[in-house]
């Protein structure tokens, strides 16, 4: 599903190494897991890899079902099934909840030479799911993540991805700033979204969202790089012992 | 070598081949009194403090510029909406393009006909608020248009009008150099909405003067654009009674020029006037200066305004707003609130902005606020990684931005009627 080889990335603005060879394979089916320190390049991998601007690649690739990821806007990574999972959503004051959801399902099926779904159809689909997630009419209504809580706004996130359907999901730090209520209920929405045909690469600082979220395979970050990859029990003993052992282990 | 041609004197230029229109003893009076006012104050130059930011050498000048005809190929604005129409081509009314002046609770007359009779309601009005409206700022091209405009029509309103009335404005002639005078009168309790569309002449002279009576309400929604070389200056001078209602919204596209001036005069206690604009410029498709010039007295107790203007400029567009808020010391419990705001999507383009208050009351609440800025890139960026191409992405910024103007208009229908036209000209100029 997605194969990233020696990916090495700076930031535009000021000459310094974030990524420094990242080799990682998240299969279609697969739940991966990415842990490490603060610093350690998570979020800008998820960053790269969704297109966002600033970040120069300098060597490796990132292919998505046999395509170059780093050759294609942002917006055509996501019509091709990418989908980033914010750590801090943004908030766009005027745009409503379900017209910005409705121009995304609508893009993403105009950019892949499909139909686009109607509004009635639209409304139908963005109901049920929303109930799920315990997502109310008045939250759909309200411009985007504007006054939303933070648990809200993870809500949202996990809503966007069940409309849109990606076959590639990106979550970045989805647990920061919630509660445990609401970390299991956005876990629900993505272990609903667990499927065959979809991988996901779920990035954490603690092992709490992988008691809700269970990988299958673990990766720890630092410094730029995968540095060790395991079970899930790799999770656990980061929990228990933090990372100076296993950083200690491969230095 | 001959002699240099004396140099003729810029406001006598202005006013080769005008000749005052006839009418009644009042009227002449009336349209003496303007061009009395106008001699003494002078053509406006770039010299005057109001007039800093935009220069009004092509509005004084002799002759009118040309201004090409565009067609957008859009259906006319507001042809959905049941309304009495008065249409003016060039500004000349047209009888025949025009619907019948019947309408219960409105007596509707050419300017001609009215100022033709000794008696006339409009005697109160013409020539009466804009003279008002000259202190303390000088408007010398609302006294001109005072003082010559033979065209336009006279409006009482007597009761719930059952439909808007619509000024229709064509423009055939790419020289034609029009100047249109209404006055409009909404007596107590009685209401009107007032509808104006079109891009008018290559360049038009507009003044309106809107008497609103105790208890009374306008509302007032208007459309200027299409052809990107016209020009307009515009006046609309109003003045509130008691618990009376002023609602405006303007939405401007293209113009190589267009001064839109707001004099609002709150006289009753619990009255209401918003006014609002959003304009859109793109200077790869020509020149764009817009400028919006409001001045607000409070004169009465317990009264609100509200101004709020948005601008989205890109390719060396340009924008000014000059809004004052005047509260007198007797206007105690005012609630005045004033918000400009421009987007700039390129480095090329300028908004300049002069908001001022000036407040002798000492139990009032006034705010402004002024923005310029740029596209969130965070926000564009999180709509693209959602699916949304650059371009519709920056369009749903761009409506979002001007949402708290178009809100201003209360009737949906008429608000999605502007939408429309929003959404037809983002098409047309694509990100």
């Amino acid at each position: 599903m997605l194969e990233i080889k020696n990916l090495h990335v700076s930031l535009e603005e000021e000459d310094k190494e974030i990524l420094k060879g990242v080799d990682l394979t998240v299969e279609a089916g697969k739940v991966h897991a990415i842990m490490g320190p603060n610093g350690s390049g998570k979020s800008t991998l998820s960053y790269v890899l969704s297109g966002k601007d600033g970040y120069e690649v300098t060597a490796g690739e990132a292919m998505m079902g046999g395509e170059d990821l780093l050759d294609m806007e942002a917006e055509e990574r996501a019509a091709a099934g990418l989908f980033l999972a914010f750590q801090y959503p943004v908030e766009i004051p005027g745009v409503g909840n379900m017209t910005f959801l409705r121009t995304a399902v609508n893009s993403q099926r105009k950019a892949r030479g499909e139909e686009e779904m109607s509004a009635a159809e639209f409304l139908k689909v963005i109901r049920a799911k929303a109930k799920t997630l315990k997502i109310d009419a008045d939250m759909l209504k309200r411009p985007v993540n504007v006054g939303f809580s933070g648990g809200e706004k993870k809500r949202n996130e996990i809503l966007q991805m069940a409309m849109l359907e990606p076959t590639m999901c990106i979550l970045d730090e989805t647990d920061s700033g919630l509660d445990v209520d609401a970390m299991k209920l956005v876990a629900e929405g993505v272990n609903a979204l667990r499927d065959e045909g979809r991988g996901f690469l779920v990035i954490t600082h603690y092992q709490r969202l992988l008691d809700h979220i269970k990988p299958d395979v673990v990766h720890i970050m630092a410094n730029g790089r995968i540095v060790k990859t395991g079970g899930p029990e790799l999770a656990l003993e980061v929990e228990q012992n933090g990372y100076a052992d296993i950083l200690a282990e491969v230095a | 070598m001959a002699a240099p041609q004396p140099k003729l004197d810029p406001l006598a230029a202005r006013l080769e081949g005008l000749s005052l229109p006839k009418g009644a003893a009042w009227a002449t009076d009336a349209r003496e009194a303007a061009l009395g006012r106008l001699t003494a104050m002078g053509l406006p130059t770039k010299r005057d403090e109001y007039w800093k930011y935009t220069d009004p050498s092509s509005l004084t000048q002799a002759g009118a510029p040309k201004a090409t005809l565009f067609d957008t190929g859009e259906a006319p604005l507001f042809d959905a909406v049941d309304r009495l129409k008065l249409v003016f081509v060039d500004g000349v009314f047209d009888a025949a393009l025009s619907d019948s002046f019947d309408l219960e609770g409105v007596e509707i007359e050419q300017i001609s006909d009215a100022m033709s009779h000794d008696i006339h309601w409009a005697k109160d009005v013409y020539g009466v608020l804009e003279a008002d409206g000259q202190n303390p700022v000088e408007r010398p091209l609302a006294a001109l248009n005072t003082a010559f405009a033979a065209e336009g029509v006279a409006i009482r309103v007597t009761g719930d009008v059952s439909k808007p009335i619509n000024f229709v404005y064509l423009h055939r002639n790419e020289t034609s150099d029009a100047m249109l005078h209404h006055v409009i009168r909404v007596e107590k309790d009685a209401k009107l909405t007032l509808l104006e569309n079109g891009p008018a002449a290559a360049r038009f002279s507009k003044s309106m003067e809107v008497d609103i009576a105790d208890g009374a309400e306008f509302h007032h929604v208007r459309a200027q654009g299409r052809d990107h070389e016209r020009r307009a200056s515009t006046h609309i001078f109003t003045r509130l009674g008691e618990r009376s209602v002023f609602k405006s919204f303007t939405l401007t596209v293209n113009g190589v020029l267009t001064r839109n001036e707001a004099v609002i005069d709150i006289r009753g206690d619990n009255a209401v006037a918003h006014i609002a604009g959003a304009a859109l410029g793109d200077g790869a498709t020509g020149d764009f200066h817009h400028d919006d010039t409001v001045f607000i007295t409070h004169d009465a107790q317990h009264c609100e305004s509200r101004q709020v203007f948005k601008k989205v400029l890109r390719n060396g567009a340009t924008g000014v707003f000059q809004g004052k808020i005047l509260v007198k010391p007797d206007a105690q419990k005012t609630d005045g609130y004033q918000l400009s705001q421009s987007l700039l999507l390129d480095d090329d383009s300028i908004f300049q902005a002069k908001p001022e208050l000036e407040i002798y009351a000492d139990d009032v609440v006034c705010s402004h606020g002024s923005t310029t800025g740029a596209i969130d890139e965070e926000a564009l960026f999180y709509l693209r990684s959602r699916g949304v191409p650059e371009g519709p992405a920056t369009d749903l910024l761009v409506l979002a931005f001007l949402a708290e103007a178009i809100d201003e208009i209360e009737d949906e229908s008429l608000r999605e009627d502007i939408l429309a036209r929003l959404e037809g000209w983002l098409e047309r100029h694509g990100s």
